[in-house]
């Protein structure tokens, strides 16, 4: 890795060389839907967009989780929040049709209070008995979203909302085909340009945030609390902060993922998304954002591959199948998680935070 | 009151077994401060294990006296998860010790994957039950109505634990178990073989995790491979809600859960007026759990850490 | 070593990304049909959607032993089989892989959840989808002129139980239990109208979840209540265990469920404490059916397992597809869509025809009685 790094460090002292690589980024990540529905088909889009999703989503967990060391099992309560804050504000459900730049903030706003609502009682708790609360936290959101249609019906429970309203840029719906300039863009492909915008935009935040005063206090609260408190550090706000910031992120792929889909119902915010959410965080390397990144993009895309190579892979092996290919697939993800973590402990492309403290302080 | 007394006994029963599974969570947590989420999947393959061999002891010697079918089954099943135990921490674990804290929680999740998805090859996608090789006759007491089965379940339960807590507390191996959970560069200085100890504790874990296994799966005759996940979550829960890392904390978080559980589930809509039901059972035990955290940060029995542990 | 790791681990995932499509993007133009099956394959209801695959796969050999021509040439089927976990976001992925493989129509999926976000690409790509099992209303009322299911809806198959329940077993007081699912819910919503409607009293709604096997809290709370019926939305695993409880806290009322229990499996799960509770299945008993039985037969032969629940309703499902491509003469969507909705199929679970919205017209519900460890057909309402 440290090749890697050192190349890294190398490229951004020029430049030059540093703008053709953001040039070259740029015309990859146009050009990859391109390269891909006509390589491996346009379901790839799809799994792009939702990858691109979870990416954000791991980001927001990276604040608490990685930055400032809060463990939280039940992250996906804010994309929940999200999510259904959409369904409810542009759907036939209340017959309400905001447009989306009202309700991503809406939605955005609704899940950071969410966060702070989780964030304020649980302030003493430390490492594990708070995983366990944030765990029942989650729980709570759904079996609420689930059971939310009686005695008045809001969320319509187990059914889901359908018929959410998508994104509507000048009248023109993005999930839908459009033609621009002879070129076909799908609904999914016109997302994905939408989310890599947005993505963008959320590691810049990220970024900023790490090196920021209110970065490097999550930082210290991360290594040592009482230390950090000790240097006047206000610990109670700095852990509320990243509990209301990450749940922002959360709450604003809840509500992508709700446009995208059109539909949203409980069974899409169960313990074991925040679980797949958290082994994004950790496998990709915990409180490194590109790391984190890269956890996301292959924890999504991995599944997805497997799906398609399984079976072709056991009978070249094997020549036959022996195994049901959905039940290998499951194999080989779940031994994937052991290897990867075995190989590297501190994930596949960790930061060097710890290090450079050192140097500095 | 009877209707109460009723509830009391569900929630023992459900209790006695969330604290056999929360024994195994504690163990662990107490000697190397990791969650063992494939601990569940091990109560699965117990209740799995014992299951396959009743059938196939069932199918091939009718004849057999069920004690002894039943014993050969429960030992099978608890030698098998012992030795799956021994090598989870092995080869998942053992290698990470040194890691930061959180590597393991993601092997620990693949192992669950894992085990879950070798155990649908296995076993096959059905719901399994348990050949009737015992009936059980249910009694009255007190208004309430319980089932021989569920008597064994609760003395069983109570002999296991109170020899857990003696073996821990009295004999020498508990005293290298405690040792190591103080601090294992002190004990490993002291002559303890720290990954002896810690071997040891899983496999009395999975011991214990493959009983709970069996007994779950004669309760409600049904045994699946998708039945450790919830187990293992709730069993979790009464772990943190006891004091995580405390013996006797487990047990009491264990019955606690069950009883909040029952009696939740009970009366939930009176105490609401009818505007929250059943269905807000978890939510019900959550917050209650939510509640004894806030006011004692480190669970009921749990010791309180200074700032720097 | 540690250094090139990711990079060969990248390099290895896009060679597989590679070769993966590779293997499964090549055809025989024209000859090979494939048809599109979804179901959860993995997770904790994956019985029923390796049994749904299995009703489809032997609707496919059958088709292709029978040698079917269309358009003047030999076809072979192949049914594509996809795993959506019962998770929506994997549903539309999966949705969109079977559009992009070029499949001429889609069984599935299995759970409403699925099968709604779902029913919106195949409607985008101009594709016929026949659920075999998704039972909420508005999975067929969304204006789809392509999706359609085979099974009644929760609304035809509650308003059937809920007057069975007052009328024929003379329940007065009635408890309803539902285990929080869309279609336990639905069901469970649908009865308690019909129920009321017909003059029953809902003495409580109680609620319990698809993970739970302990149902002994919210029984004893109905046993403190006496009623008459206690009906149960949810399926045979839950129902299974629950029967057990409720004899053993010595309640008497007659147990009441839908076509979620009506299977081998909640007679073996429930055992003796299972005498006694009734359950409806639309359409009319495989036994009675022409092909029916030997459809049964051939399922126990070929998979060594009993048929769970609706393997029967993919085996119609995939059939009544073949046929309208075989009545069109095409395996264009657009051709043979309109003669799919003009279908009247003698299948295996009754005879099937499609109201405008794309739902079974006229379904009839069959109601069974377990007796003797058998469930035992007592009678069809419904239907013309």
């Amino acid at each position: 890795m440290s090749i890697i790094s050192k190349g890294i460090e190398k490229i951004r002292s020029n430049k030059r060389i540093l703008f053709i690589g953001y040039v070259l980024l740029g015309i990859a990540l146009v050009s990859l839907p391109f390269l891909l529905s006509n390589t491996v088909g346009r379901t790839w889009v799809r799994i792009l967009d939702f990858a691109l999703i979870y990416a954000m989503l791991a980001l927001g967990l990276n604040i608490v989780v990685g930055f400032a060391g809060l463990l939280d099992l039940g992250y996906i309560a804010f994309y929940a929040v999200g999510a259904y804050a959409w369904a409810l504000l542009a759907s036939p459900q209340f017959g309400l049709h905001l447009p989306f730049w009202a309700i991503l903030p809406i939605g955005a706003g609704v899940a950071a209070i969410f966060g702070i609502l989780l964030g304020a009682p649980t302030l003493r708790l430390r490492g594990d008995y708070l995983a366990i609360v944030t765990l029942g936290f989650g729980e709570i959101i759904r079996i609420f979203l689930n059971n939310l249609d009686h005695p008045v019906n809001v969320t319509n429970g187990p059914i889901g909302i359908n018929k959410i309203d998508p994104i509507v840029i000048a009248g023109a719906d993005l999930t839908r085909t459009h033609e621009i300039l002879g070129i076909q863009f799908s609904g999914a492909h016109i997302y994905y340009y939408v989310l890599v915008l947005l993505l963008m935009i959320t590691v810049l935040i990220c970024v900023r945030l790490e090196n920021s005063r209110l970065g490097r206090a999550w930082i210290a609260v991360r290594e040592d609390e009482l230390a950090a408190q000790a240097m006047g550090i206000n610990t109670r706000n700095v852990k509320l902060l990243a509990f209301a910031l990450g749940a922002t992120f959360g709450g604003v792929a809840g509500g992508l993922f709700a446009s995208l889909q059109g539909f949203v119902s409980p069974e899409s915010f169960v313990l074991l998304e925040s679980i797949m959410v958290l082994c994004m965080v950790v496998l990709g390397g915990m409180g490194h954002i590109f790391g984190v990144l890269l956890g996301a993009l292959l924890l999504t895309t991995l599944p997805e591959i497997l799906r398609s190579t399984a079976s072709p892979i056991q009978e070249s092996l094997f020549g036959a199948v022996y195994i049901d290919p959905e039940a290998l697939r499951m194999l080989l993800f779940g031994l994937a998680l052991i290897l990867v973590m075995l190989v590297r402990p501190t994930g596949l492309w960790p930061g060097t935070t710890r290090k450079q403290l050192g140097n500095k302080g | 009151m009877d209707i109460f007394f009723q509830q009391v006994i569900n929630g023992l029963v459900l209790g006695s077994v969330y604290a056999l599974v929360a024994l195994g969570y504690t163990m662990v947590y107490g000697i190397l401060g990791l969650i063992n989420f494939a601990h569940g999947e091990v109560v699965m393959v117990g209740a799995m294990v014992a299951l396959a061999t009743v059938a196939y002891l069932f199918g091939y010697f009718p004849e057999m006296n069920p004690i002894v079918m039943v014993l050969i089954a429960a030992t099978t099943s608890v030698i098998s998860c012992m030795v799956l135990s021994y090598f989870i921490e092995r080869l998942a674990y053992r290698p990470l010790r040194k890691a930061p804290r959180l590597a393991p929680l993601i092997t620990a999740i693949g192992i669950s994957i894992l085990l879950q998805n070798l155990a649908m090859i296995i076993w096959g996608r059905q719901y399994k039950t348990v050949p009737k090789i015992f009936s059980f006759e249910t009694r009255e007491f007190l208004g309430a109505n319980i089932t021989d089965l569920q008597i064994f379940i609760i003395v069983l339960s109570a002999i296991l634990m109170t020899l857990l807590l003696l073996i821990v507390n009295y004999s020498k191996l508990g005293r290298a178990m405690r040792a190591t959970s103080e601090s294992q560069r002190i004990a490993g200085l002291l002559g303890v073989n720290i990954n002896k100890i810690i071997s040891f504790t899983f496999v009395i874990g999975a011991g214990l995790g493959a009983v709970a296994g069996i007994l779950v799966a004669a309760n409600y005759s049904v045994a699946h491979y998708s039945m450790g996940f919830m187990l293992g979550l709730k069993a979790f829960t009464a772990a943190v809600l006891g004091g995580i890392g405390n013996l006797g904390g487990a047990v009491l978080g264990g019955l606690l859960l069950g009883l909040i559980e029952s009696i939740g589930a009970g009366y939930i809509g009176d105490i609401t007026g009818g505007f929250l039901g059943s269905h807000y059972q978890d939510v019900f035990a959550f917050l209650v759990l939510i509640i004894v955290l806030v006011f004692r940060p480190t669970g009921i029995m749990g010791e309180r850490i200074s700032e720097r542990a | 070593m540690q250094k090139n790791f990711l990079l060969i681990f990248m390099v290895g995932l896009f060679t597989l990304v590679g070769c993966g499509d590779g293997g499964s993007g090549t055809d025989d133009s024209g000859k090979i049909i494939k048809i599109g099956h979804v179901a959860p394959l993995t997770g904790p209801i994956s019985h029923l959607g390796k049994d749904n695959e299995r009703g489809a796969q032997l609707a496919i050999d059958e088709a292709n032993a029978a040698g079917i021509t269309i358009g003047g040439e030999k076809v072979e089927f192949r049914l594509l089989s996809e795993d959506d976990e019962a998770n929506p976001q994997k549903g539309t992925v999966v949705a969109q892989k079977l559009v992009d493989s070029g499949v001429a129509g889609v069984i599935g999926h299995l759970n409403s959840g699925t099968t709604i976000p779902a029913s919106k690409i195949y409607h985008d790509a101009g594709l016929a989808q026949i659920s075999p099992s998704a039972t909420a209303i508005m999975y067929t009322h969304q204006g789809y002129k392509t999706a359609f299911r085979v099974m009644a809806n929760d609304e035809q198959q509650g308003k059937v139980l809920g007057d069975y329940a007052v009328k024929t077993i003379g329940a007065k007081k009635i408890a309803v239990i539902d285990d929080r699912s869309a279609y336990g819910k639905g069901l469970a919503d649908e009865f308690e109208k019909a129920a009321k409607s017909a003059g029953g009293e809902i003495v409580t709604r109680e609620f319990t979840d698809t993970t739970k096997t302990d149902f002994t809290a919210i029984l004893t709370k109905i046993k403190g209540l006496n009623p008459d019926v206690i009906f149960y939305g949810g399926m045979d695993a839950q129902a299974g265990p629950m029967m057990k409880q409720v004899k053993n806290l010595g309640i008497t009322a007659t147990y009441l469920s839908g076509d979620g229990i009506q299977s081998k499996q909640f007679l073996v799960l429930a055992g003796e404490e299972g005498e006694g509770a009734y359950a409806s299945s639309p359409g009319l008993p495989l036994e009675k059916m022409d092909g029916g039985k030997s459809f049964q037969e051939k399922f126990l032969q070929t998979y060594h397992e009993d048929i769970q629940i609706y393997a029967p309703f993919t085996y119609d499902a995939t059939s009544i597809l073949i046929d309208a491509m075989v009545r069109a003469d095409s395996t264009n969507p657009e051709s043979y869509l309109p003669l799919l909705s003009q279908t009247d199929y003698q299948g295996v679970t009754g005879q099937i025809r499609f109201d405008e919205n794309g739902d079974l017209r006229g379904g009839s519900i069959s109601l069974y009685r377990v007796k003797n460890g058998a469930w035992e057909y007592i009678e069809t309402v419904g239907g013309e």
